[in-house]
């Protein structure tokens, strides 16, 4: 069963028949051949479709897009201008926070998605004053990037870029 | 195309990138995701209008397919074909009984390709396999490993190792030793788990030039892929093409051709010219993938009073499947690793109704150094010994096991260093003896190796182009571990220009041929290929060549002979903590300096030494395939119930290794860096975790469970 | 995925008529878990009817009969639910605990209602090759005497071992939280308690909620004793993973006297579990960890284990007795 939808991808806008089945992720990929958003496991466990959704990070593959209808989404590829990279991704090439790159465009979205969660006050799970302004340790970074597995193991250089990221 | 390849032996090169930080050539492409995997190419690389393939597996672990009903699938909207064992284009070659799929109604484990569904969409695809009905003639399975069942005696043990040894008397120096670790060491089934999930694009053309599969595959070895399928699909190796350029990870589970590249294949004949995309499930991966065997390893460690070793005896005790045999080389590192007159290794096989285990990062020496290594903390303590200390007072003058002189042993180098800047001295002698807070704390050691390896069958391009640029080319295939950057870095310093007048192009068959990206053989033998290659050229063509001039070479023969042993070392160190009321674990550091020839490139070496660190984090605290005998498959066969270390359980984890140039082994002076970092960390954190507790783990995963009085 | 239709509903009402006039549909929120269950092939609906966007997004401070409570929306992400203001000030084992759970990214997509009614996390119901009794009534329980080690130690029956994944209830349970729901019948009010079941013969019914009836919105009562909460979560990777066992408490002292606490245990049943027997051995005594202990084996007592899950009586005991010594020592300071 098909419906159309509209969305808007990276800037621009695509109205599009989509089976009620296909995924926010299938749509990117199979049917507007955007794929800079990956399918690592296709059920919600690690964190590579990840894409920014209208404004916050969220993972596409447990979204249907029929559901998501008129939203605005900013992959990875999005986040650049052309080779004018966003100062997450310039930090993930200054620290080498990838090897094989495959969960790279979903690591990057989620820095840009959990700094502005900071911003806006957001607590972790190991955040013990949850009522006091956010303080980016570490370990705070560790945590809230963790929806985001990476088998190279370039978790080092990733905390290093988001580091970068947060104080610049 | 250039004529044959002249042959040349590659001399020393004079360093000027190598050994430099550059930044991955590849990284704009990567940070934006716009590198294109295996199943993201469409019509600009001649793939337009791609089906979907989905495959659908066996629910036995063994039997015969006595039907197959298609219909509700074939009438499902969208679908355009499914194949079946009576249906699939037949193999020219069916000897491989992993990839010979589709061409019988056997069934030889659970997850075995029974059929496969081609349709316009993933959708359509994913449910019409659903629709498919297999029925079966089930045969009792064996799907357990145990130390009893374990009595087949491979012929060798992987890659071509000899499959016992023993040297000396064990028995006796057992006997009258003064003191002896007795123990039995298990690791589980592993799975690789590359982030991005094997995948395939296929299409078979037949035209004027006959008939030609062109494939982008996710894999380790385009060339191997080629040579594995041409027979199989009764072409001549040059029609088929693969192409590989990029390629989420594979750590050995991409480094041959798994039954989902036939499937797809099979599939791109049948619909031909149409392309065919098929990715397999993080699900299927499995079962149809490959995996580390779980190990059983039984140690015997004698030594003196001092702590020297009189006897070595390592038998292991592991599994492979009836279809087809792999045989991990769990104890070949003990041969070399420690001195000691009297040794005996053994390995021993149950042959099972399962899935074939193949290739996962330093097969053998992850499990079996674990083995060792936790043997030798043991041994330490019974001997009341630094764990340092004893490694350093049994190492070896030579090869134990063949006499030959080491190349370039730097163990207890490693061992002085790590220990150094980890800061072990002054650790407590006993365990548990720290508390912290709520959490006992210790520090452990192991000792890691990997054999240096250089493959043949190699062959390298340079070719001149306008303005002083050489493009470069060799069908090798960067994985992730910077292959690009640092193939560029040395082909610049081999034709002695800067990296950016190298045009490096790696990752398809039409390219000059290469070994896999595997063994931690990669830089050393296509970066001497290339030397060679740069070397032959300048020689040729001279430091001025006109446009279009070039040479196709080899490096010569293997020129590291039989009579050097050629290994790479390393010591890591590590931090546990566990969690005094709730047994949790957690490892707050991790260091591991190693010897490992030269760096080329300090950025992507020191990743892959971390990321190999990271992965050994993480089979010592979480990994296990979880394989339900009664049913003959893995139940965790997800990312939610295999785990792998998230972000926040890897904290401070650093590498470091000897400034060192290895000549007798590459002209580039490197040796492989790719596996070693895997090995030794999870008898590391073992170690740790005793020196915090008092607790002595001896199998794989460590966690909660075993400070709580189970498992 | 069978094909199925989608309806974005326009009102609870209507979307309320969909899923219950058909029995093969089912209420689309945030999809984190319906969606794996379409793939999997666990849930197979011809009907999808979306209640994302229906207006249950608020939280909001209401005066109910017994004092203040939060009333929150079915409909609100778990992201925005721990950063509310309240939830953190005067509810911290409720933030403690949507933070516990999942990922940054599944947060913002899983909604309060949505999270209370996840599907258990056993590895045999979501493969549909094997038997379970809970995906497919009567076919047997894989999980005994299969991978046990996520699996039930209280509550459990022959049929079913499975254990509640969701963190939130585990809170909630402990927070007397009331769950508001929208049937055919109108708006029913129903305890946490009461929400989900054990799973007895049935285990293929989760919670007492009918086939079409919606959740709308979650009250939770803000109490003086809620003010000193907090959420421990055991799990063998730091970060987004289920729990092995879980508690949540919260604890009023009168000096070294127990005045009130709240005892809820995850990872151990079918369903959140309101230790009350724990609850009422700690009352009034003096709150040492040997108390605590008594406490938990008391809970226990009916516990049955095997060899994959006997570690949970010690983790859950030392998990209990943490939880519970760092909320007096929060107190003190």
């Amino acid at each position: 069963m098909d419906a159309s939808i509209r969305l808007t991808v990276d800037g621009t806008e695509h109205v599009l028949d989509v089976d009620t089945r296909t995924t926010l992720l299938d749509a990117l990929r199979e049917r507007l051949g955007v794929t800079s958003a990956k399918k690592g496991c296709d059920h919600g466990q690690c964190g590579s479709c990840t894409v920014l959704l209208d404004g916050r990070r969220h993972l596409t593959c447990l979204a249907l897009a029929v559901a998501y209808d008129g939203s605005e989404v900013v992959t990875a590829s999005g986040l650049a201008d052309g080779e004018d990279l966003h100062p997450v991704q310039q930090a993930f090439l200054d620290h080498d926070g990838y090897q094989c790159g495959y969960c790279t465009p979903g690591q990057v979205c989620s820095v840009v998605g959990m700094l502005d969660e900071v911003k806006q006050g957001h607590a972790s799970h190991v955040t013990e004053d949850l009522e006091a302004e956010p303080d980016l340790t570490d370990d705070e970074i560790r945590e809230r990037l963790s929806g985001n597995l990476c088998r190279c193991g370039a978790y080092r250089g990733i905390l290093a870029a988001t580091r970068q990221a947060a104080t610049s | 195309m250039t004529a044959d390849p002249v042959q040349h032996t590659p001399t020393p090169i004079r360093v000027r990138s190598v050994g430099t930080r550059l930044e991955r050539v590849d990284g704009l492409e990567k940070v934006t995701g716009r590198a294109g995997y295996a199943v993201e190419h469409g019509a600009d690389d001649g793939f337009d209008g791609a089906l979907v393939a989905w495959l659908v597996t066996s629910t036995v672990a063994r039997g015969r397919v006595t039907s197959v009903d298609t219909a509700a699938a074939a009438a499902h909207d969208g679908v355009v074909a499914v194949l079946d064992h009576t249906s699939a284009p037949r193999l020219a070659d069916t000897d491989d009984g992993e990839l010979a799929i589709l061409q019988d109604p056997q069934v030889h484990f659970r997850g075995q390709v029974v059929a496969l569904v081609l349709a316009e969409t993933a959708e359509s695809a994913r449910e019409a396999a659903s629709l498919v009905e297999v029925s079966y003639d089930v045969e009792e399975h064996e799907a357990e490993l145990t130390e009893e069942a374990a009595t087949y005696r491979p012929d060798s043990v992987n890659p071509a190792f000899d499959t016992d040894s023993d040297t000396g008397d064990v028995d006796a120096a057992l006997a009258e030793a003064a003191v002896v670790v007795d123990e039995e060491y298990r690791t589980p089934h592993e799975h690789n788990n590359p982030m991005e999930p094997h995948a395939t694009t296929a299409v078979w053309r037949s035209d004027g030039d006959g008939e030609v599969l062109d494939l982008v595959d996710s894999t380790q070895a385009v060339h191997g892929v080629a040579s594995t399928l041409a027979p199989m699909l009764g072409l001549e190796q040059d029609q088929v093409r693969v192409r590989a350029p990029y390629v989420g990870g594979g750590f050995g589970s991409k480094g041959q051709p798994h039954a989902h590249v036939v499937a797809a294949a099979l599939a791109a004949r049948h619909v031909s010219p149409r392309p065919v995309r098929l990715a397999v499930t993080r699900q299927q991966m499995f079962a149809l993938t490959g995996y580390r065997t779980a190990t059983i390893s039984r140690m015997r460690l004698g030594a003196d009073a001092d702590g020297r070793l009189t006897a070595i005896e390592h038998r292991v005790f592991e599994q492979s499947s009836k279809v087809k045999e792999f045989a991990e080389q769990t104890a070949v590192p003990t041969r070399m690793l420690y001195a000691a007159p009297n040794r005996r290794t053994s390995h021993r096989l149950a042959m099972l109704d399962v899935a074939v285990p193949s290739w996962m990062r330093a097969p053998g020496e992850m499990p079996g150094v674990f083995a060792h290594e936790v043997a030798m903390d043991e041994l330490a303590q019974a001997c009341g010994l630094d764990p340092v200390e004893l490694r350093l007072r049994n190492e070896p003058d030579v090869d134990p096991e063949t006499g030959n002189p080491w190349n370039n042993r730097r163990l207890p180098e490693c061992l002085h260093r790590g220990a150094e800047r980890f800061g072990w001295a002054g650790r407590p002698a006993e365990a548990r003896a720290t508390l912290e807070g709520d959490w006992w704390v210790g520090t452990g050691m192991a000792a890691a190796t990997y054999p240096a390896y250089r493959q043949g069958g190699n062959a390298a391009r340079v070719t001149a182009l306008d303005g002083g640029r050489y493009a470069v080319a060799i069908g090798a295939v960067d994985i992730g571990t910077g292959a690009r950057t640092v193939l560029t870095q040395i082909a610049a310093d081999a034709l002695e220009v800067g990296t950016d007048a190298v045009d490096l192009e790696v990752g398809d068959t039409r390219l000059p041929s290469a070994s896999v990206a595997g063994g931690s053989s990669g830089t050393a033998s296509w970066g001497s290929t290339i030397v060679a290659a740069a070397q032959a050229f300048r020689e040729r063509h001279g430091d001025d060549p006109g446009a279009g001039a070039e040479v196709l070479a080899e490096a010569a023969d293997d020129p590291l002979g039989t009579d050097v042993a050629f290994h790479s070392f390393g010591a890591v160190f590590a931090e546990a903590r566990v969690h005094r009321r709730t047994g949790e674990v957690r490892v707050p550091r991790l260091f591991g300096v190693y010897s490992v020839g030269r760096v080329v490139n300090p950025v992507t070496a020191h990743s892959q030494l971390v990321g190999g660190l990271v992965m050994g984090l993480s089979a010592a605290l979480f990994e296990e395939s979880w394989r339900d005998a009664r049913f003959g498959h893995v139940v965790t066969q997800d990312l939610a119930s295999y785990h792998v270390a998230a972000h926040a359980d890897v904290r401070d984890v650093d590498a470091e290794w000897l400034e060192e140039s290895d000549d007798a082994f590459s002209p580039m002076g490197a040796r492989g860096i790719g596996e070693i970092g895997i090995v030794g960390t999870a008898a590391a954190v073992v170690n740790a975790a005793h020196h915090a507790t008092g607790v002595r783990v001896r199998s794989l995963p460590v966690t909660a469970d075993h400070f709580l009085g189970g498992r | 995925m069978r094909a199925a239709e989608y309806v974005r509903a326009s009102s609870a009402e209507e979307a309320v008529g969909l899923v219950a006039g058909n029995p093969d549909a089912a209420f689309l929120g945030g999809g984190t878990n319906l969606v794996d269950h379409l793939k999997l092939g666990v849930a197979r609906p011809d009907l999808l009817v979306d209640v994302r966007r229906l207006p249950f997004g608020g939280v909001e401070q209401q005066d109910g009969p017994d004092g203040p409570v939060l009333r929150i929306g079915a409909g609100v992400p778990n992201s925005d639910l721990a950063a509310d203001p309240v939830v953190r000030g005067r509810l911290p084992v409720l933030a403690r605990a949507l933070l516990a759970g999942a990922s940054g990214q599944i947060r913002h997509q899983a909604t309060t209602g949505g999270n209370l009614l996840q599907r258990t996390r056993c590895v045999y119901f979501q493969d549909v090759t094997t038997p379970c009794n809970k995906r497919e009534p009567g076919s047997g329980c894989s999980a005994a005497g299969g991978y046990g080690r996520y699996n039930a130690i209280l509550g459990a029956s022959e049929t079913c071992v499975a254990t509640h994944p969701s963190d939130l209830a585990v809170a909630l349970a402990a927070l007397d939280a009331v769950v508001v729901t929208l049937g055919t019948d109108g708006e029913r009010r129903v305890p946490m308690a009461d929400l989900h079941r054990l799973p007895e013969d049935a285990p293929e019914r989760d919670t007492t909620l009918a086939h079409g009836e919606l959740v709308t919105a979650v009250e939770v009562p803000l109490t003086d004793v809620a003010r000193r909460s907090t959420y421990t979560k055991v799990r063998d990777r730091a970060s987004y993973a289920f729990a092995l066992v879980s508690v949540a408490a919260a604890l009023d002292l009168d000096g070294d006297t127990v005045r009130e606490v709240r005892l809820a245990w995850g990872g151990v049943a079918h369903k959140p579990w309101r230790a009350r027997r724990a609850e009422e051995a700690l009352t009034g005594a003096v709150l040492d960890e040997a108390g605590i202990e008594a406490a938990v084996a008391a809970e226990l007592s009916d516990a049955v284990t095997d060899d994959q899950t006997a570690y949970k009586v010690p983790m859950l005991t030392g998990a209990t007795v943490q939880t519970l010594l760092d909320l007096a020592a929060e107190e003190t300071a």
